[in-house]
């Protein structure tokens, strides 16, 4: 984000150079928020009296904040080992269309296809907006280096916060954590704001937002799905459709 | 941790790994077919849009978890002031999460 559009323009120079860019970029509010969230998770792994390798194994393997929440709350509660693989299989469902709107701008000739498989295992929302909006300005085979830069360090850093805030928990005050833990959804918000620049992008997120809890109620296994496909086939099909007003402006 | 509870909770991170990747892998498999620029990867992008702003609008509105503590006005108006923050200074994001933190802290602890 220090880095301008028109020095992204030009890239970065080497695939290497990509790399290191990455992950200089979390330097800021992507690694501030990450950071913070973790720590609340690292606390809810504490509390639920797991030991800390447990939680950072959660982190390794299955690494996205929704489903490790969903995982370790749903074991506290005693539910069936089908129970939360369906949970955490449903909470994580829209990495696919993550991965699929990412994945294609990514990929550069002559790559070898684990280096892809490898990369996706950090996709996750904080990653996946900052590649969205960064990568189209860079060279092809610059793409790839830039993103797991970026998102392999904030998985390396999260590791960090799981610890801080498992041996922080109890020492910190609820009512502390608890502002810890909404920084997640606010950022998320806010870069969601500021990312609403297209007419299509605008109507995906505004149609999004007004269904995401509305179907939450009606369904909350399948509400976020739902959402998924309604509001955003409706915004894509509307931003197809309807006249480019004010273009010509 | 007991032995047992330990194989469970193992077990569980094993499922919840398996279940995670496979939304990561089968998208790399697919993605190798689509074309960046085509209408199917635009809609695609609009779903993944969508999806995302109503997962994080229903944490903000019907949290589980820790938040679910905290009441909805006190959610609302942090939300508020965060993004009203992070306009006002030009969008300065660290400054606007914040607000956003401090003022659910404040406001819970207000007792709203």
């Amino acid at each position: 984000m220090t880095n301008t559009a028109a020095q992204a323009q030009r890239g970065y120079g080497s695939e290497r150079a990509a790399f290191f860019a990455g992950m200089r970029d979390i330097v800021g509010a992507p690694g501030f928020v990450l950071a913070a969230t973790y720590v609340g998770y690292g606390s809810l792994v504490r509390v639920s009296e797991w030991p800390v390798w447990l939680g950072l194994l959660n982190s390794l393997t299955g690494w996205a904040i929704p489903g490790q929440i969903v995982l370790v709350e749903l074991f506290a509660t005693g539910a069936p080992l089908a129970a939360i693989a369906i949970a955490v299989w449903l909470t994580n469902m829209r990495l696919l269309p993550m991965t699929l709107a990412l994945m294609p701008m990514l990929m550069a000739p002559g790559v070898p296809r684990w280096r892809y498989y490898g990369a996706a295992h950090f996709i996750a929302v904080t990653g996946w907006v900052q590649a969205m909006r960064e990568c189209p300005l860079l060279p092809l085979e610059e793409r790839h280096p830039y993103f797991t830069g970026f998102a392999g360090s904030l998985f390396v850093m999260t590791l960090g916060a799981t610890t801080v805030g498992y041996y922080l928990a109890g020492s910190v005050p609820t009512s502390v954590s608890l502002g810890l833990v909404f920084l997640n959804p606010i950022y998320f918000m806010l870069i969601f704001a500021a990312d609403a620049r297209s007419r299509g992008r605008i109507m995906a997120l505004g149609s999004g937002a007004v269904c995401g809890p509305l179907f939450h109620i009606v369904s909350p296994t399948w509400g976020l799905m739902l959402t998924g496909l309604v509001a955003g086939t409706a915004a894509f099909a509307a931003d197809r459709l309807l006249p480019a007003s004010g273009a010509a402006r | 941790m007991s032995g047992p509870l330990l194989q469970a909770a193992l077990l569980a991170i094993a499922a919840a790994a398996v279940v995670t990747y496979f939304w990561r892998g089968l998208g790399v498999l697919l993605a190798g077919r689509l074309h960046p620029e085509s209408a199917l990867v635009s809609w695609i992008a609009a779903v993944a849009y969508a999806m995302l702003a109503g997962l994080i609008a229903r944490i903000i509105v019907m949290p589980i978890g820790p938040l679910a503590t905290t009441s909805l006005s006190a959610r609302l108006a942090a939300a508020v002031l965060a993004a009203a923050l992070f306009y006002l200074s030009r969008r300065n994001l660290i400054l606007g999460v914040s607000a956003g933190g401090a003022a659910l802290v404040l406001l819970t602890q207000a007792g709203f």
